[in-house]
Order: structure tokens, then C-alpha cells, then sequence
């Protein structure tokens, strides 16, 4: 059946569009910039040195993890709250939950991360409600720090916390939670020492998968960090566009692609691809 | 249907998770009607100005123009790569199949803004050649979209095929029929709504694609996101407080049309 002559040209024939396409439109550009991360400005390793000693790089390789860090904790926090509704709720719950999960999830990063600007600035709804109340005199500072870009990130990124999540909560023996309640343990009790542990592989691959888009961030923080928290990804655009340095730029890709890549393989040692989804 | 339900506390955590979902989607309402030319809130007077200026001001319109241009042009290419692609996974079932889906996933895995250097390596390299493919023009923005919504293409159509009988292809091949036979008249047909949705959901990703076409753009193409991106960066016009509702509530009606039909095919 397989194998024969006219089964791998047919094979060939179907597969190789595609293939060719993104070899020569990827592949090979990404070659490219590896090798721009060697040669420019002078050919050597003077990129990566750079990237270990310069302060400035350092400083935003810090921020970048310790935002993503707490951006996933908060979005895996509340994607399993609204999850554990979306997957275990009465008819009406579900439905209402579904929509506001998948609504912000098809909405783009642009009109969301406007959404913020709109509620946090100075002259924004939370603002001038404060102030109309009486609450405050002078308008907080929301937008444009690190607060703004961990809030936009976070609610970019809960709707992809709660796939994995909801995959494990869809997959578990609802019997077993039933045999703790009729063994007398309590409902705080049964969520915590029962129903928690037996998600655990959703946890774990909503964190990462969390981690791994937050630290790619663009759009978010550099509309919502103002120009002042500066992440990894807006690093390399500026590096690229205002100082021009494209080799530091390439660098800081290349490590950012073996970075990503090193936790992605760790992701399936635990998680099966299948379980994400 | 689950017996053990939420409880209370937990109901609670969702309402206040669904708030901090909706919020900021529902605070562009008001912003949109402001009559003053800076995000303000409205004080007391309303108006339409910001809706109106997006039809009236031809830079909105002409961007619209582009990015329907280029998500249509980059949906179809992506569509057609990913649909023979997939098809010759699945009928020939060649060897090293696992990695070179994995190959061609990487577009989605790869963080975005290297798939943006990338290819924003790839339009200058090819600058030189010719006017009309490269950086900064539409040609080669729909390219660059199609690079990164193919994979999510890929997915969706390997997932209809994989639901797919086998033994229809297997009656259809005893019966004789051809390669291109059994593609396009048995295999096709079953996974229509599979294509359609694949063709669809490249469309969307390009629709709204920001983060790559920041890099291979400046002035000549300018897509729906990176006008909205300039005014967002720079002065903050209302007008996109505007287009952003007419945004959410297209997509509402998307999501509600497309529940009710899956809840009819649900329950014949």
C-alpha cells in the first residue's frame, strides 16, 4: 500500500508547494538573520558578547522574564477560575462564559490593548470616575509602567490559559470528585486536595504556553508600557529601526528562538502535544 | 453533563474574571462618542463625529481597501498551500511525516517578532529585483501574512481530515479512480467546512495582523492595524475608539451566528 512509485510522487507533488514555500519565504531569511547576528557590523561573536555585558540589554532581558513571570501567574489564576465555570456549570453558565472567553480571544491585540488605554489613562473611565467621586484628586498613574503592560498582557493572554485547562478539567473522572463529597471531605477541601491535582497537566501547559507568548510580546507593551517598560521583542524592533543595529537585533533573536525552543522541549517532556488543545 | 457544579466562591471568581474580560471591550463605547478630538470621556453631549470621520477621512477607507486586498490574496494562498499540503499527508501517509509538520507549524511557535525580522530580511533582500514584491508594498505583505496564518491553516484542515473515513478513499481508489478524482471529488467534499473555516481564519489572522507588518512596512502599505497602531503611538484619535466598536460588534455577531449553527448541527 505504501511506498510504491506513484504514492511518494503523488507525495511529493501535493507536499512540495508548501514545502518549497516556506523554505525559501522562512527558512532560509532566518539563516539570513542568523547570519546578520555574526557579520554585522564586523564578522565574529561581537553581538553576543554584547549581549552579555551591555547593562541596558541585560536590564530588559530582567524585566521581560520577571513581566512574563507575572503575567502568567495571573492569567493561569483566572483562566482557571473562569474555566471550572465554562467546563462545570449549569447550561446558562457555560454559555455566558464561552462568550466572554472566546469574544476578547477574537478581538485583536490593537482594539484591546486600546480598550486599556481608554480605561486607565489620565483622562480615562477609571480616572474620571475616581476623581468625579471624589476619590482622588490627581488622576494614578495606570498606563505607561509596568502595571498597564502586566493588565494588557494578562487579559491578551488568559483566553489561550484557558484551552490546556479546560482540556483537563474535560478529561477527569467526574467520579472520583463525586466519592471525596460522599467520603464527607468539604467543597473548599475536595477543590483543592482532588479536583487541582488531577488538572495538573493543563496547569502546567497553560503556564507555559503563557510564558512562551509573553516573552515575544510586542504589541502589548508598546503601546501600554509607553515607551518606558521596554520588553525583549520592542528591543529588537528598536534596535532595527531607531539606533540601526541590525546585527544586536538578530542576536537578540537568535537567543530569544533557542530560549523559546529549550522550554517548548521541556513543555513536551511533560505534556503530550494532544493535551493543549 | 458534569454533576459536580461550581460553587459559590467559585462563581464569584468568575464573575469578577469575566468583568476584567469585557471591561475593556465595553469601555470603548463611551470613549467613540466623545465629541472632542482627544480620548476624553463624553460630559454630558454625545456624537457621531469619530464614526463619521471614518468614512469620510480616505485613509481609513484606503487601508481598509488594502487590508481586505491582503487578507483575500494571503487567504487563499495560504488556504491552497495548506489544503495540498494536508491532502498528501493523508493520502500517502509519506514517511517523516512528523517532522515536517512540526516544520511547517514553526511560523506559530517561533515568538513573533522573529518571524518579523525574519521576514522583514526576506522583502529587503528581495527589494532590489522588483517594484511591486518586497518591502513596503501589498504583494509583499500578503506573502508575509501568508507564512504566518499557513500553519494555523494546516491545523484546521489536518484536524477535518483526521475525522475523516478511510474507507471511503479506500472504496473510491478500489473503484478506480484517480489521485486527483479521489481528491478532489471524494475527499474534498467531505471536509468542505473544515477549508471554508481554514480559509476564513487566514483571512482574520491577516485582518488584524500587526506585529510582522510593523516590520515590513512604512509608508506605501499601510494596513487597517498599522494605521490604527500610528494613531494609537502619537496623538490618540478617537476615531479609532470608533472603529473599534464597529470591530467588536462584528465579531459578536460572527461568534453569535456561528453558535447558533453549530447548535443546530448539534441537535438535527
Amino acid at each position: 500500500m505504501r511506498g510504491t512509485l506513484s504514492d511518494r510522487m503523488g507525495a511529493a507533488v501535493l507536499m512540495a508547494p508548501l514545502l518549497l514555500f516556506l523554505i525559501l519565504a522562512y527558512a532560509w531569511p532566518f539563516l539570513g538573520v542568523v547570519k546578520w547576528s555574526f557579520t554585522l557590523p564586523t564578522p565574529g561573536l561581537g553581538q553576543y558578547h554584547a549581549l552579555l555585558t551591555d547593562e541596558l540589554v541585560q536590564s530588559v532581558f530582567i524585566r521581560t522574564l520577571r513581566i512574563a513571570a507575572i503575567v502568567t501567574l495571573v492569567s493561569v489564576t483566572a483562566a482557571y477560575a473562569i474555566t471550572v465555570v465554562w467546563v462545570r456549570g449549569s447550561p446558562v453558565q457555560r454559555v455566558l462564559a464561552e462568550f466572554c472567553i472566546l469574544v476578547p480571544f477574537w478581538i485583536s491585540v490593537l482594539t484591546r490593548a486600546f480598550g486599556w488605554v481608554a480605561l486607565l489613562s489620565n483622562r480615562g473611565l477609571i480616572n474620571t470616575w475616581l476623581q468625579s467621586i471624589g476619590f482622588i484628586s490627581e488622576p494614578l498613574t495606570l498606563v505607561r509602567n509596568e502595571f498597564g503592560v502586566i493588565v494588557g498582557m494578562s487579559h491578551f493572554l488568559i483566553p489561550f490559559a484557558v484551552f490546556p485547562l479546560a482540556s483537563a478539567m474535560r478529561s477527569l473522572d467526574e467520579r472520583v470528585l463525586l466519592a471525596a463529597r460522599g467520603l464527607g471531605s468539604s467543597r473548599m477541601r475536595t477543590f483543592w486536595t482532588v479536583f487541582v491535582p488531577m488538572t495538573r497537566s493543563g496547569i502546567i501547559g497553560s503556564a507555559m504556553i503563557t510564558f512562551v507568548f509573553s516573552l515575544g510580546f510586542f504589541v502589548t507593551p508598546a503601546i501600554l508600557g509607553g515607551g518606558r517598560s521596554v520588553m525583549i521583542a520592542e528591543l529588537i524592533y528598536l534596535r532595527i529601526f531607531q539606533s540601526p543595529d541590525w546585527g544586536l537585533g538578530a542576536a537578540i533573536s537568535v537567543v530569544l528562538v533557542v530560549f523559546v525552543g529549550a522550554l517548548m522541549a521541556l513543555l513536551f517532556r511533560y505534556v503530550k502535544p494532544k493535551q493543549l488543545v | 453533563m458534569p454533576t459536580y457544579r461550581p460553587g459559590p466562591v467559585s462563581l464569584a471568581l468568575a464573575v469578577l474574571v469575566a468583568l476584567f474580560l469585557l471591561m475593556p471591550l465595553l469601555a470603548v463605547i463611551p470613549v467613540s462618542l466623545t465629541p472632542s478630538r482627544m480620548l476624553t470621556m463624553p460630559t454630558g453631549e454625545l456624537s457621531l463625529r469619530h464614526y463619521r470621520s471614518l468614512i469620510e477621512d480616505p485613509r481609513w477607507l484606503e487601508s481598509i481597501l488594502l487590508s481586505l486586498r491582503i487578507g483575500v490574496v494571503s487567504s487563499i494562498l495560504s488556504t491552497a498551500l495548506a489544503l495540498t499540503f494536508s491532502l498528501g499527508v493523508w493520502m500517502f501517509q509519506p514517511r517523516f511525516t512528523a517532522a515536517l509538520v512540526g516544520f511547517v507549524l514553526l511560523p506559530m511557535v517561533v515568538p513573533p517578532v522573529v518571524s518579523a525580522v525574519t521576514l522583514y530580511f526576506l522583502l529587503t533582500s528581495v527589494s532590489g529585483l522588483t517594484s511591486f514584491f518586497g518591502y513596503d508594498t501589498w504583494l509583499g505583505v500578503a506573502m508575509a501574512h501568508s507564512v504566518m496564518t499557513v500553519p494555523f491553516a494546516t491545523v484546521l484542515i489536518l484536524v477535518s481530515l483526521s475525522q475523516l473515513d478511510r474507507r471511503i478513499d479506500l472504496a473510491a481508489r478500489g473503484l478506480g479512480a484517480s489521485v486527483w478524482e479521489r481528491a478532489t471529488r471524494v475527499i474534498m467534499p467531505n471536509i468542505k467546512f473544515g477549508i471554508v473555516t481554514a480559509a476564513l481564519l487566514s483571512f482574520v489572522l491577516s485582518w488584524e495582523e500587526i506585529g510582522v507588518t510593523l516590520f515590513i512596512t512604512s509608508v506605501n502599505a499601510i494596513t487597517l492595524p498599522r494605521l490604527m497602531w500610528m494613531g494609537l503611538r502619537d496623538n490618540i484619535d478617537p476615531a479609532i475608539a470608533a472603529l473599534s466598536v464597529i470591530l467588536i460588534v462584528i465579531t459578536v455577531l460572527v461568534l453569535a451566528v456561528r453558535s447558533v449553527i453549530t447548535r443546530q448541527k448539534a441537535s438535527p
